[in-house]
C-alpha cells in the first residue's frame, strides 16, 4: 500500500465531526486489514508494546470482543475492565479511574458507558486516545462505521441509496451514529417504528420519519433492525413486545417490500421472533455475521489511525 | 454613636418611588432619611457616588444556602457574602436543606446562625409538606412563628392536587406566600435536558416543557378555586408564560419569576455535555428565552430570582447523567441581567432594578427593595457600564458551578450597605 493516508484525530468519540474523506480513510485502512486477514496474514505489528484498556462500564459482548480481537491483531497488550470489577463500584470517580489507567501507562482507552457524553468528558480528562465503544443513547461510532463499511462492500457506493433503520430509535446510539454516518456518505435515511420511539423531531437530523412499515421498507436498499426492549426505560412507550412484532417485526412477507437484492442488517444482539423472524435472520439476505467480522477490521483501522495521530507517526498499512 | 451615611452625586434609582435622578441618599441609624441637618452633615460618612447608580439593595427571593446539612456546597456565611458581593441585601432561602425546613426547630437553628454569621438579611422559607414528600401538610403556623417568609417545596413539586389545594388553603390563614416549583414528576423521570432537537442529538433524556406547563395550569386553577395567590418559581417555558399571562389577564392571583440563566442561555449550550449548564428546570430553546424576556417586559413575570444553587466542583465533575442540577448566580446576576436586558435595550435601567428589588420584596412581604423614607438603609452602588470578565474562582461562594464563568459582562457592584453599614466595598467583605 503505497498511498499515504492522513489522519489527525487521537480520539474517536462520535461520527459527527468526521468528514467524508476521514470516513473513507478509515475504510481504506480497514480494507487493507481485511485483505491481510483474508490472506491469513492475521497479526499486524502496529501497536506492538502498546497497552489498550477496554473500560466496559455497561454490559457488552460483541463490541468488547471485537475490540479485544482488533487490539490483539495489532499486537497490543489488552486489559479489559468491566463495570462490576472496577473501582467505580467503590465510589471512585471516572476521572480518577481514567487517570489511574493513564498512570499505569495505558496507551489507549476504549470505553463503553451508560451515560451519554461520558467519552466526551473522558477525552478532556486524559491525554491518551479515547475510543467510544458506545455511550448511553448518544453515539456508537465504530458500529456505524462498520455498518457503512459492510454496505459499501455490497453496493460500492451509498450515494442515493435508501437505508431504513427500524425499531427503537429514541434510545438507540446505533441509530444516531448511523443516521449521521450514512448521510455523510450520500445515503437517504428513513427511520421507522412506533411513534413514541421514533419522534418526528428526528426530521431535524435530515431523515424521513415513518410510522408505517410498508412505505418505510418499500424500495429500501437495506434495512437495519434494532433490538426492541420493553424494559424500564421504554415501558411506557409501547404496549408489549407482541404488539411491536405484530406491527413492526420483519418477516418474510414484509421483507418482500424491500428492493430486490436488499440486505438485512442488525447490530446484535438479535431477539429472534421479536424484531426479526428467525428464518430471515439466517437467510442469504442477512449480513449480520459479516457485520461482526467487519467490526474487527474497522476497529483495527480506528485504533491504528488514532494511535498514529497521537504519536505523530506516519501511517503504515499491510501490503 | 450615631451612624450617619451621606451618599452624594449618584444617579439615584428607586423604582418603587418612581425616582430616577441625580441626587443624594441619606441614612441615619440604619434607616433612610429625607435629609441631614447641619450637625448630622458634619458627622456623616460621605460617599462620593459620582458616575454610579445608587439603588436599593437587591432582593433575591430564591437562593439555596445549603445550611444546615450541605455546608460543603455553601453556608449562611459564604452564601451571604456572595449575596453582598452581588449587591444583594435580602435573600430568601429555599427549604431543601438537610434536615428540610418542615419544623420550627430547624428554622430556629437557621435564624440563630443568620444572626451570628450572615452579612446580609437572610430569610428562611418553610416546606409545604412534611419531609417535602408531598403527602402531609407541614406545620405552617409554627413555621410562621419561627420566622419563615413563604412556603414552598422547591425542588420537589407537590404532585398531589389534593395536597396542593389544601396547602394553599391552609397557608392563606397565615397570610404566607405560596411558591411552587412547577414540575410534573411523571413526565421528567430520568430527564436531563430540554426535550427537543438537542436532546435527540445528544442522546440525553428529554424534559418536556409540558412538565412545567401542566403544573402552572394546575396552579392557576387552584389559585382560582381557593382565592389564594400562587407564585410560580423559575419559569422556563414559553407556554407557561402564555398560561400565566392569560390567567393574570382574567384576574387570577398568580405570578411568576424568571432566573438570569434562562434569559441568557439555551439548550444548545449543552452541546459539549458541560455540566455547568445542567439545571432544573432545564435551559430551553431560543424561542422560550425570548418569551421569558417578553414576559418580563409586559409584567407577566414579576421578578428576577437567581435560583443560586451551589454544588461542589467534585459533584459537578462527573458524567452528565450523574452531576446534580443547579447553577450559582448571586455574584454576577446584576451584571448578567443588565447585559441581557438593559444593554440590549430591551428594558430601562429602572425597570431592571425594579425586577431585582421591590417586586420580589412585595411578593414575600419583606421590608426591603426601596429607598423610601424610613426604610432600612439597604443600598447597592454600581457602575452599569463597566465591563468585567466573570471568574468563578474569585467568588465568595464556596462553589464554582457558574455558567457565566469566562464571559464578559457589563455592570460592576462598587459597594453594598445593609442597615446603613457597608458590607462590601467593591473588593472585600467589610464586616
Amino acid at each position: 500500500m503505497s498511498q499515504s493516508l492522513s489522519w489527525n484525530r487521537k480520539d474517536l468519540i462520535d461520527v459527527e465531526p468526521l468528514s467524508r474523506a476521514e470516513i473513507e480513510t478509515i475504510f481504506t485502512a480497514a480494507t487493507a486489514f481485511k485483505k491481510a486477514m483474508d490472506a491469513d496474514n492475521m497479526k499486524q505489528p502496529y501497536l506492538n508494546g502498546r497497552t489498550v484498556v477496554n473500560l466496559f462500564l455497561e454490559p457488552s459482548t460483541r463490541t468488547r470482543l471485537a475490540f479485544e480481537v482488533a487490539a490483539s491483531r495489532l499486537s497490543a497488550d489488552t486489559i479489559t475492565v468491566t463495570g462490576a470489577a472496577s473501582s467505580l463500584t467503590k465510589g471512585e470517580t471516572l476521572r480518577d479511574t481514567a487517570r489511574n489507567m493513564e498512570a499505569l501507562k495505558a496507551d489507549i482507552i476504549i470505553m463503553r458507558h451508560s451515560a451519554s457524553g461520558a467519552p466526551n468528558y473522558l477525552s478532556k480528562v486524559v491525554d491518551i486516545p479515547v475510543i467510544n465503544a458506545g455511550d448511553g443513547s448518544h453515539a456508537h461510532p465504530t458500529q456505524a462505521l462498520l455498518d457503512s463499511f459492510t454496505l459499501l462492500e455490497k453496493f460500492g457506493s451509498l450515494d442515493g441509496k435508501k437505508i431504513t433503520i427500524l425499531g427503537d430509535i429514541l434510545f438507540s446510539r446505533v441509530a444516531r451514529s448511523n443516521i449521521i454516518c450514512l448521510q455523510k456518505l450520500g445515503a437517504h435515511v428513513t427511520i421507522a417504528g412506533p411513534s413514541t420511539l421514533v419522534p418526528k423531531a428526528f426530521e431535524g437530523m435530515g431523515v424521513t420519519v415513518s410510522h408505517k412499515l410498508q412505505p418505510a421498507l418499500e424500495d429500501a436498499d437495506a434495512v437495519m433492525l434494532l433490538r426492541i426492549q420493553h424494559e424500564r426505560q421504554t415501558a411506557t412507550h409501547f404496549p408489549s413486545i407482541g404488539e411491536y412484532t405484530s406491527s413492526f417485526g420483519l418477516n418474510k412477507d414484509r421483507a418482500k417490500w424491500l428492493k430486490s437484492g436488499a440486505i438485512i442488517m442488525h447490530p446484535g444482539p438479535i431477539n429472534r421472533g421479536v424484531e426479526i423472524d428467525s428464518e430471515l435472520a439466517d437467510s442469504s439476505q442477512s449480513v449480520i455475521l459479516q457485520q461482526v467480522t467487519n467490526g474487527i477490521v474497522v476497529r483495527m483501522a480506528i485504533l491504528h489511525l488514532c494511535s498514529c495521530a497521537y504519536h505523530k507517526q506516519a501511517i503504515e498499512l499491510p501490503n | 454613636m450615631t451612624n450617619i451615611l451621606w451618599i452624594q452625586n449618584g444617579r439615584v434609582i428607586d423604582p418603587a418611588n418612581q425616582r430616577d435622578a441625580a441626587g443624594d441618599v441619606f441614612a441615619v441609624d440604619g434607616k433612610i432619611v429625607a435629609s441631614l441637618n447641619e450637625a448630622q452633615q458634619a458627622e456623616a460618612t460621605v460617599i462620593d457616588a459620582k458616575g454610579l447608580v445608587v439603588a436599593p439593595g437587591l432582593v433575591d427571593i430564591h437562593v439555596h444556602f445549603r445550611d444546615p446539612g450541605q455546608t460543603h456546597k455553601e453556608d449562611i456565611r459564604s452564601g451571604s457574602k456572595a449575596a453582598a458581593a452581588g449587591g444583594f441585601t435580602s435573600v430568601v432561602c429555599m427549604p431543601n436543606t438537610s434536615p428540610v425546613c418542615d419544623n420550627a426547630g430547624t428554622i430556629q437553628r437557621i435564624m440563630d446562625k443568620v444572626a451570628r454569621e450572615a452579612v446580609v438579611r437572610v430569610y428562611p422559607t418553610g416546606c409545604l409538606t412534611v419531609g417535602m414528600q408531598g403527602e402531609q401538610l407541614a406545620p405552617t403556623g409554627q413555621l410562621k412563628k419561627a420566622g419563615v417568609v413563604a412556603m414552598t417545596d422547591d425542588g420537589q413539586c407537590v404532585q398531589s392536587n389534593e395536597i396542593m389545594r389544601r396547602a394553599v388553603e391552609y397557608a392563606k390563614m397565615f397570610d404566607l406566600p405560596i411558591m411552587d416549583h412547577c414540575q410534573d414528576a411523571s413526565l421528567t423521570e430520568g430527564a436531563m435536558m430540554n426535550e427537543g432537537e438537542w436532546s435527540l442529538r445528544l442522546g440525553l433524556q428529554g424534559w418536556p416543557k409540558a412538565a412545567e406547563d401542566i403544573i402552572v395550569a394546575r396552579n392557576v386553577i387552584l389559585a382560582e378555586l381557593t382565592g389564594t395567590h400562587i407564585h410560580m418559581q423559575h419559569i422556563s417555558s414559553a407556554s407557561s408564560v402564555d398560561i400565566l399571562r392569560r390567567a393574570i389577564h382574567r384576574g387570577v392571583s398568580v405570578s411568576g419569576e424568571v432566573s438570569p440563566h434562562h434569559i441568557e442561555f439555551t439548550d444548545a449550550d449543552l452541546h459539549d455535555y458541560d455540566t455547568v449548564f445542567k439545571m432544573n428546570p432545564p435551559l430551553r430553546t431560543d424561542a422560550d428565552r425570548e418569551a421569558l424576556i417578553e414576559g418580563l417586559i409586559d409584567g407577566t413575570l414579576c421578578c428576577i430570582a437567581t435560583d443560586h444553587a451551589p454544588h461542589s466542583p467534585t459533584e459537578k465533575d462527573q458524567e452528565f447523567d450523574y452531576a446534580p442540577f443547579g447553577v450559582i448566580g448571586l455574584e454576577n446576576s446584576l451584571a448578567s441581567c443588565l447585559t441581557t436586558l438593559y444593554h440590549s435595550k430591551r428594558l430601562g435601567l429602572s425597570e431592571v432594578i425594579a425586577l431585582m428589588t421591590h417586586k420580589g420584596a412585595e411578593l414575600c412581604k419583606l421590608n426591603a427593595g426601596t429607598l423610601s423614607i424610613g426604610a432600612p438603609a439597604d443600598i447597592c452602588l454600581f457602575d452599569p457600564d463597566e465591563s468585567w470578565t466573570v471568574d468563578a474562582n474569585q467568588f465568595f461562594s464556596k462553589s464554582r458551578n457558574c455558567p457565566w464563568h469566562g464571559k464578559s459582562l457589563k455592570g460592576v457592584v462598587k459597594a453594598t450597605y445593609v442597615g446603613g453599614q457597608q458590607v462590601f466595598d467593591g473588593t472585600s467583605i467589610t464586616i
